[in-house]
């Protein structure tokens, strides 16, 4: 196996250490089952708005998360103070817990020794990445907009985090990675536009291309025109798709099923999206980021979760897998926890039509950059309400004619995927209401906007 | 711990900062939840560390750490520095703050029972009985059921002199029963749904909700919206139980009064406000009866937005927000009051914890109680009356909204007259809050507490407190949710 990429904040062996120093404090309490996710990273982000640089942050932090396993039952204590006093405090806290429960019959014992994929995710001119570097790009940025008479807004953030899994059954888990993201919203009279890049690789975003593409969505969509609410035809851009189908997957869970609060209940093995939806959650994507395995240390596996437009998997964690005779798929929250597992790498196919080939093929619709404050209003047809965002426009004939004032939605993701017409090559996708994910622009028939508001 | 904070302020100082401040934190929290007759979470953490703000060359740098070696404070403090060296290479203007005094005090929040005192098998006992008595009622499919408790030292130091060792204790509890039947799921939730009460107080808070009086309640409640009629669509007068009124606030008039929104600051992310700065004491922003106020004093209640000093250690205090109707008041910060040509903050700054800086949020934001009986807000031939909050959406700027509720019931002479399900409501935030036409009075004034208001980058969660009582409002779009 090769050697894992380590960060410096913590490397294998530290976490080792506080294993070890974890696992004594718990045989000194008479418990050997112990399993410990000892975390650490730098976070830092340089925030502008109104063309200037108004909030630069940075914070380093560590923990150590303990569950003590004792006679079917557990619990979980957390700690920054990685001291050999923290440590056995937090030990100590987390036996306490789970000695007051009674036995539950279908707790498992501890996740066993595995072997995982390794992704190469860390990149250490991003780890290293200084507050003058992140100014200097944004400084450029700014100008792009300036130079457009707009006013720009956003961030640009640079991190790396790493995280150990180990616990006395031989679980030795361990991931480092590093992320860069960086947002931009250009602001004009009465338009606005947005654009976001996510890479754990700094040097794979262009801040200044985004800021383009932000202040270039602003003045096209100056003078916003007022059409009707109604059913149109959509050409949704990756981040649009990205934050309304994201919202369903945490129903993608075996746990989800079992508690009858998914919407594929009753669904499963069905066809309830279009042929063209297929849909499957791969770590390993080269698109992808996160670690290799989930919250018990179980290694990632990928799987096929709608084929054709037909549900045909969900995830499992441990716990779930058994109740269910499957195997589990790596996908299990840490626990204690009331949700049980959900898919975290996903990736939409995508086809081959480009976006402009979708407004050109376009009678008369809307093209959507983003979209906003997404929320559930009916948890079985899966209906989400929310406002577009930051870039909305009318097409006719074929092309972009104007800007328009933003509409709100009640949005069955259901019908969505039902519905799509055309789907663009898959790219990497970031918004802010979901985590990033491997996505298609979509265009879509009989999307139902159901309010517009005054810009 | 307040000569670690007085470290870490003198090691900023030393770099000839022009304004620093330290907030060293120390958290501790519980959670537990049982769900369908199993544990669903049982856990504790504890967290202390530090952050460092400084204001240097006219520009911010921030810098938090978790090691709190003299190595680690001076490391951090460095950081601070070289950051806001940084961000004075994109600055447009000098920060200017405005002027507070010295303020030095201990405070810790009125309690009459340790959270944490109560062990978790008392905790378990409790939300298992719930459980129980939920899942007694055969159509219940999934009952949860939690408890979560914190702890929150603070010690503020400031290059003002300011020296500040704060306390606060939170509570929260509730549950819900969720009925899957034929392709439906329907919820009801008690006291309120996203995890029931949250206030500024300690496990009282829990004796005094009656979670298992009402466990049988909301479970046949919740199988019962199976089959009640679904909720027309069309313009209804609308009367909302204070829990989903308090979210109407936050989310329709809290967050648009937060001055760094209106500014700009927000506008990548949380976005920005209608408010702009022309309209303050010439927006009608609702009717004559609408008085709001932005209150972080021990005397306005238990809130969540309860305080004795802001994490700028400006001391807590109650500003007007909207009088008789009039819009006539923000939510400021030291570095925005100047904006509003406000000689000082009002105290409205607050962060998440020691790794984040200070944003202005939401403290309580409150509707005043009116004068009506509850008798003579549902005095109506016809009108919807809806409780519990299930979704909510409103676009940037905070015009346009839609909320969903649990239940609803049509209303006819006063008196309900049938169960709706999948009721929702929408509109323009100005015109909803001028079509008020009753506020009960203060018998059925409660103040909620919202534990999960998302602002800022990197994303901060607060809590923050609405106080309300059941009101009416004239004429509201209805079931819109659903159209289509």
């Amino acid at each position: 196996m090769p050697a894992k990429t380590e960060s410096a904040l913590l490397p294998v062996e530290r976490s080792e250490e506080i294993f070890a120093a974890a696992a004594a404090a718990g045989r000194a309490s008479g418990v050997l089952n112990l399993e410990a996710m000892v975390g650490a990273g730098i976070h830092a982000l340089t925030r502008f708005a109104n063309n200037t640089i108004h909030q630069n942050v940075a914070d380093r932090s560590g923990y150590l998360s303990v569950r003590a396993l004792i006679d079917g039952r557990t619990a979980r204590a957390t700690t920054n103070r990685l001291d050999r006093d923290g440590i056995k405090r937090v030990v100590e806290q987390a036996i306490a817990i789970a000695r007051l429960q009674e036995p539950d019959p279908e707790l498992l014992p501890l996740a066993a020794a595995a072997d995982y994929f390794e992704p190469k995710r860390y990149f250490a001119k991003t780890a290293a990445a200084t507050p003058d570097e992140r100014a200097k790009a944004v400084r450029e940025a700014i100008g792009a907009v300036e130079a457009a008479s707009q006013t720009a807004a956003g961030i640009y953030s640079t991190g790396e985090s790493a995280l150990a899994i180990l616990n006395s059954n031989g679980v030795s888990a361990y991931y480092a990675e590093t992320m860069a993201q960086f947002s931009i919203t250009a602001l004009a009279k009465d338009s606005s536009g947005w654009a976001k890049g996510t890479a754990c690789n700094a040097a794979d975003l262009n801040p200044l291309e985004l800021a383009l593409t932000a202040a270039s969505k602003a003045t096209d969509s100056a003078g916003p025109a007022e059409i009707a609410p109604g059913r149109y035809t959509v050409v949704l851009e990756p981040s649009a798709v990205l934050d309304l189908v994201g919202q369903m997957f945490g129903d993608f869970s075996a746990t989800a099923l079992r508690d009858e609060r998914s919407f594929l209940t009753d669904r499963i093995g069905k066809k309830i999206f279009g042929d063209n939806i297929h849909i499957h959650d791969q770590m390993g994507h080269p698109l992808q980021s996160g670690m290799p395995f989930d919250g018990e240390g179980v290694p990632r596996e990928p799987i096929r979760l709608v084929e054709n437009g037909v549900v045909r998997n969900v995830v499992y964690s441990r716990q779930a897998a058994r109740l269910a005779g499957v195997k589990p798929t790596g996908h299990g929250f840490p626990l204690p926890n009331e949700i049980g597992e959900a898919p975290m790498n996903l990736v939409i196919s995508g086809g081959e039509t480009p976006v402009e080939e979708m407004i050109a093929s376009t009678k008369r619709g809307v093209l959507v950059t983003r979209l906003w404050y997404i929320r559930e209003v009916d948890p079985y047809q899966k209906i989400m309400t929310g406002m577009t965002r930051d870039g909305t426009f009318l097409i006719e004939d074929g092309r972009v004619v104007r800007g328009l004032k933003n509409f709100r939605f009640n949005q069955s993701i259901i019908e969505l995927l039902s519905n799509v017409e055309a789907l663009s090559p898959a790219v990497r996708a970031s918004g802010e209401e979901t985590f990033d994910m491997v996505v298609p622009a979509m265009k879509v028939g009989e999307f139902n906007f159901t309010e517009v508001t005054r810009f | 711990m307040k000569q670690i904070a007085q470290n870490a302020l003198d090691a900023a100082v030393r770099r000839g900062i022009s304004y620093g401040d330290v907030r060293l934190i120390e958290t501790e929290e519980r959670q537990v939840s049982t769900k369908n007759g199993r544990i669903g979470n049982v856990s504790s953490s504890v967290s202390l560390g530090l952050g460092i703000r400084v204001l240097d060359r006219g520009a911010w740098g921030f810098a938090a750490t978790d090691d709190l070696t003299a190595g680690g404070i001076e490391a951090a403090a460095a950081l601070a520095v070289e950051i806001a060296r940084a961000s004075a290479l994109a600055k447009k203007l000098d920060v200017v703050l405005a002027p507070e005094g010295k303020h030095e005090a201990e405070w810790t929040s009125p309690i009459r029972t340790d959270p944490f005192s109560v062990p978790v098998d008392q905790n378990l006992a409790l939300l298992f009985s719930i459980d129980t008595e939920l899942r007694r009622n055969k159509g219940v499919t999934l009952a949860e059921a939690s408890l979560i408790f914190e702890r929150h030292r603070q010690i503020f130091a400031s290059s003002l002199g300011s020296l500040i060792d704060q306390t606060r204790y939170t509570t929260g509890a509730g549950f819900t029963a969720h009925s899957f039947r034929e392709g439906e799921i329907q919820k009801r939730s008690y006291p309120n749904s996203f995890g029931g009460q949250h206030q500024l107080k300690g496990y009282e808070l829990v004796e005094e909700l009656r979670l298992l009086e009402n466990a049988p309640r909301i479970a046949a409640e919740a199988v019962a919206l199976h089959s009640a009629e679904q909720c027309p669509e069309g313009r209804s007068d609308l009367i909302l139980d204070s829990s989903q009124l308090g979210l109407q606030i936050h989310e329709s008039i809290g967050h648009p009064i937060e001055l760094d929104r209106v500014l700009g600051t927000e506008a990548n992310y949380a976005g920005m406000s209608f408010l702009t700065l022309d309209k303050l004491n010439h927006l009608r922003y609702g009717s004559e009866i609408v008085n709001v106020v932005c209150d972080a004093r021990v005397e306005h209640g238990p809130g969540l937005g309860t305080f004795a000093f802001d994490d700028e250690g400006v001391p807590a205090q109650s500003t007007d927000i909207i009088r008789d109707g009039q819009f006539v008041g923000y939510m400021t910060s030291r570095e925005t009051a100047p904006a509003v040509h406000e000689p000082h903050s009002n105290g409205t700054m607050r962060a998440d914890g020691w790794a984040r800086i200070p944003l202005i949020r939401m403290t309580n934001v409150s509707l005043k109680p009116g004068r009506q009986t509850l008798d003579e807000v549902f005095d109506v031939d016809r009108a919807i009356y809806m409780e519990t909050n299930k979704s909510w959406s409103i676009d940037d700027k905070r015009y346009n909204f839609q909320f969903g509720c649990e239940i609803a019931w049509e209303i006819r002479n006063g008196k309900r007259a049938r169960m709706l399900k999948n009721p929702s409501y929408s509109g323009i935030s100005t015109e909803f809050w001028n079509s008020c036409a009753a506020i009960a009075g203060p018998d059925h004034w409660t103040l909620w507490g919202t534990p999960n208001c998302g602002k800022g980058q990197p994303e901060q969660v607060m809590g923050t407190g609405h106080g309300a009582s059941p009101s009416r409002f004239r004429n509201i779009k209805i079931g819109s949710a659903y159209a289509g």
